[in-house]
């Protein structure tokens, strides 16, 4: 039973977005830990590498009934639905991108991808990204690079991992303990752990026993672009009817 | 200079001259070759490509030659397994065009990738499931089928037929290209129909998205007949041009005519299935992801103007002459069929490749726009460049049309 209950585990995100504030700390989180580099000039936002990108919507609504509302958009890591895999998966020609099944946990081989792109092409959260430059990074910061992860190379696709990095370091330390299973609290990615606001959960959405599993039952909790069969595996919560209305077509 | 490469019986133009004529096109080569190495070296941020349009011209332009050279797998299908004799005066032509395009299309798809020295793990580390992958082992084999038609030609050669061994080579090798042109009919049915997999399977882009039958997406069977409807037409086409360049009749008229006849009924065959695939679209498949048909010509570029050049100005249109015995019959009509036949599947493949990543899924995501660097524009431009010098060279030095001494008689 135990170990069919391991075979299920599908790590996810609840994000709050009435507690989003949009301060953007979840986005440097992640380029800090994820040795994401930047250019010289980053004005163009179309070929900048954001895996966490935190979009910002209105209400439409004129002054004074504006209302904002902040939605931090990582990888879905996506599940797939009527024997579709992940909409990225199936096209890669050169398997650079699959799903653990262990975890659902989407991944990329950059030293397998050949940079074609159709996996961008097939995601509609534009969640993958492209590198149009070699990665570099000033002075001594190079010093600062976190040394679990890869940095990658020109001309790749590289996508947020969950911080596929940290489940390695917390599955590590629980077999140095003795223990098969790891703790809700030993494997957090960089943005839930950064958030100031507390609006990123993470966890295990199969456990009943993860905030993660009660979170995505609430009656306010939705995903993007359910219809299109996508299944992501990060759900939002707003008590506000239109960002749930904006959320999908 | 060169009288001895020349086939024997046909009149060709000074040597000087063309000369002339291949250093100007190659001018046009050069700047491509430029704005390649560019992109090779310093690598894809030369283009005007990015996140959101992953996919650009080349992609386009890659599709689009691949369509448009469909006339030489068909008319090698037409001529050898189906046994149409009279096409036996253009399928060299036809393979030639094949050849240009597919080499083409193959060197286009080097420069696009990112890491073009792992181009090669596409063959390796294969995902069965992707339609690219099954697009780039098609693709690969049938160039290779190309270079084997395109060879007998080659030893055709004045000064290479003297080889006897070489002559021998070529004889033989003639003798069985029917099993060429059956192998090559069944790599292009695939490839061209997986290149129309390809965005047909997109289920989280519900602009390409299709159902389909088994495997298969819709896209899959459209594009293989788009292909087939368009590459003839684009055959005549180009033995328009050169006829006209060399002022001189190189294929007879009812030859271009059942061709013609072929391509006209083809392209008709298309429009039913591709209006028929548009309506189940609009009504039951885009609907079912939250989206009406005018959602996705409303407030952008991309509007309703382009559905109707494609498939009225240049599918419906083009259709109705090629159909009708009047509309063949009369050069200017039968090259105007031709063109927007031609430029019909051409808007196809923008639409499927460009149009589709142009339209925003999200709700609240925007539209951006792209306009291809001068890198793509010239190393797109350089792939005509390459085509002139490939037809200019094997127009001179080989027997191509074997019809032209009885047409332009000494």
């Amino acid at each position: 039973m135990k170990e069919a209950y391991k075979e299920t585990t599908r790590y996810g995100m609840v994000i709050d977005l009435d507690k989003c504030t949009g301060c953007g700390t979840c986005m440097v989180a992640c380029m800090a830990e994820n040795n994401i580099s930047f250019k010289e000039d980053e004005t163009n936002k179309l070929d900048s590498i954001t895996w966490m990108r935190v979009y910002k919507i209105t209400n439409g609504r004129p002054y004074p009934n504006t209302e904002i509302c902040y939605i931090p958009r990582p990888c879905m890591h996506c599940e797939g639905s009527h024997g579709h895999p992940a909409p990225c998966v199936s096209v890669c020609p050169a398997t650079a991108t699959d799903q653990d099944p262990k975890t659902g946990i989407v991944s990329q081989i950059y030293t397998r991808c050949f940079g074609c792109r159709y996996c961008m092409a097939a995601c509609p959260y534009h969640a993958r990204y492209f590198n149009w430059w070699d990665p570099v990074w000033p002075g001594e910061m190079e010093k600062y690079l976190n040394p679990d992860v890869s940095p990658r190379m020109r001309g790749v696709v590289e996508k947020c991992s969950f911080c596929h990095h940290r489940l390695q370091r917390a599955k590590n330390k629980a077999y140095l303990e003795g223990r098969r299973e790891i703790r809700e609290d030993e494997y957090i990615p960089a943005c839930a752990q950064a958030c100031p606001a507390n609006a990123i959960t993470f966890g295990d959405l199969n456990n009943p026993e993860h905030k993660v599993y009660k979170l995505k039952k609430s009656p306010y909790a939705f995903r993007l672009l359910e219809r299109l069969g996508t299944n992501p595996k990060v759900y939002y919560l707003s008590r506000k009817g239109w960002v749930r209305r904006a959320a999908d077509n | 200079m060169d009288y001895a490469l020349i086939p024997e019986g046909v009149k060709r133009c000074s040597f000087g001259k063309f000369v002339l004529w291949i250093s100007a096109v190659s001018l046009l080569l050069l700047w491509g070759a430029a704005g390649a190495l560019l992109c090779w070296i310093k690598g894809l941020n030369q283009t005007n490509m990015n996140d959101y349009f992953g996919f650009g011209i080349w992609i386009t332009l890659d599709l689009a030659v691949i369509a448009l050279g469909a006339g030489a797998f068909f008319t090698g299908f037409l001529r050898y397994i189906i046994g149409i004799d009279e096409l036996k005066n253009i399928v060299n032509f036809a393979v030639i065009i094949g050849f240009i395009c597919y080499s083409s299309a193959l060197a286009i798809l080097g420069l696009d990738v990112g890491q073009p020295l792992r181009g090669w793990f596409i063959f390796w580390h294969t995902n069965i499931h992707s339609m690219l992958a099954e697009v780039a082992f098609c693709i690969t084999c049938y160039f290779c089928v190309l270079c084997i038609e395109y060879l007998p030609l080659l030893l055709e050669n004045r000064q290479l037929k003297k080889i006897p061994s070489l002559n021998l080579f070529g004889h033989h090798l003639h003798r069985i290209v029917a099993v060429f042109a059956a192998t090559g009919t069944f790599l292009s049915f695939f490839h061209q129909g997986s290149l129309g997999g390809m965005y047909g399977v997109l289920y989280a882009r519900p602009f390409a998205f299709r159902d389909g039958f088994f495997i298969w997406p819709w896209t899959f069977f459209l594009f293989i007949l788009s292909a087939i409807a368009a590459g003839p037409s684009f055959t005549i086409l180009i033995t328009w041009i050169t006829q006209k360049i060399t002022r001189k009749k190189l294929v007879k008229k009812n030859v271009i005519a059942l061709l013609a006849k072929i391509s006209g009924w083809l392209l008709l065959g298309y429009l039913f299935f591709k209006i028929a695939d548009t309506i189940y679209w609009a009504t039951v498949t885009a609907p079912a992801r939250g989206f009406t048909f005018m959602d996705f010509y409303r407030n952008q570029p991309y509007g309703l103007w382009l559905f109707i050049l494609e498939i009225g100005i240049c599918g419906v249109i083009p259709a109705i002459i090629l159909l009708t015995r009047r509309g063949r019959e009369n050069n200017s009509w039968l090259i105007l069929a031709c063109f927007l036949n031609c430029t019909g599947v051409v808007i196809n493949r923008f639409v499927f490749t460009v149009q589709t990543l142009a339209l925003p899924v999200l709700p609240f995501d925007r539209f951006v726009t792209y306009f291809p660097s001068w890198q793509e524009w010239a190393s797109s431009l350089a792939v005509i460049a390459y085509g002139i010098i490939v037809i200019s060279l094997s127009y001179r030095y080989l027997p191509v049309f074997p019809q032209e001494k009885e047409l332009n008689p000494a």
